[in-house]
């Protein structure tokens, strides 16, 4: 290939690299998080969907939000990560929404969601992992 | 469900999880030793996944049904050679962080392990 050489121009502009560095950690619990939340509910909506049929919805919409934040994180670059930095907002307004409606109102969940009572069932990490994504991406704007 | 080999793998999944964090304050990405630890690790993740099969096969089920139960023990076994290759793709301490998350994160399936498979009742 005669493809000439332009020294000037250097390499193509820095990518944003939400994927590396702390980037791959973040990367690395939003996947367990997803396969957790995704195998979770798989088994919940379709062995007894109807003993708590908000609860295993909340759930399995937690585990949509996690895996399109997972992937979001992998593809990396900037639309990527303005969709991982709405869907963070999201993932904190739902863990916020769902904990203190599980609070509020119990009855209404007769079994846990992965975000109820602020995800304390998993170690706070649901209401952690949103806080660190927000402040990663932000961290990654260049 | 085998109590010793779960308490065995729970507290080896620490101390690599201790181990790897030492790595990690110290900046230092993941080393072959570590993978040796991992590779242990993983070996007692296999064991019991074979004592679950096999305990099964017998007509012992677990507490919370097959399916559940043998669902945790392959995320058991897949966890940290898992997060092995993620450390391999990122030679930094964060890689070796990656690890130290994927090692708790066993520990604690082996608590759930054991509720499923009949809480205190099943030993």
């Amino acid at each position: 290939m005669a493809e000439p050489t332009t020294p000037k121009t250097g390499p193509a502009p820095r990518r944003a690299g939400i994927n590396t560095g702390p980037g791959k950690l973040l990367v690395t619990l939003y996947g367990i998080f997803t396969v957790g939340a995704a195998s979770r509910s798989a088994v919940q909506l379709s062995t007894r969907f109807h003993e708590a049929p908000l609860a295993y919805i909340l759930s399995a919409i937690a585990a949509v939000v996690y895996a399109f934040i997972t992937l979001s994180l992998v593809r990396g670059g900037e639309g990527a990560r303005k969709a991982a930095l709405t869907c963070c907002a999201l993932e904190l307004f739902g863990v916020l929404a769902v904990g203190t409606w599980t609070l509020a109102e119990p009855s209404a969940f007769p079994d846990a969601t992965v975000w109820s009572d602020y995800g304390m069932g998993y170690l706070f990490i649901p209401v952690a992992l949103p806080l660190t994504g927000l402040w990663w991406l932000r961290a990654r704007h260049d | 469900m085998l109590t010793p080999l779960t308490v065995t793998l729970a507290v080896a999944a620490l101390l690599l999880a201790a181990w790897c964090g030492w790595a990690a304050y110290r900046d230092q990405p993941t080393k072959d030793w570590h993978f040796i630890g991992m590779a242990v690790v993983t070996l007692l993740a296999l064991a019991q996944l074979v004592v679950g099969i096999v305990q099964t096969a017998r007509g012992q089920t677990a507490a919370d049904g097959s399916v559940v139960f043998f669902s945790y023990l392959v995320g058991v076994v897949a966890c940290v050679p898992v997060v092995g290759l993620v450390s391999l793709t990122e030679r930094t301490k964060w890689g070796s962080l990656t690890v130290v998350a994927g090692a708790v994160v066993l520990a604690v399936l082996q608590v759930r392990l054991y509720d499923i498979w009949g809480g205190g009742a099943g030993g």
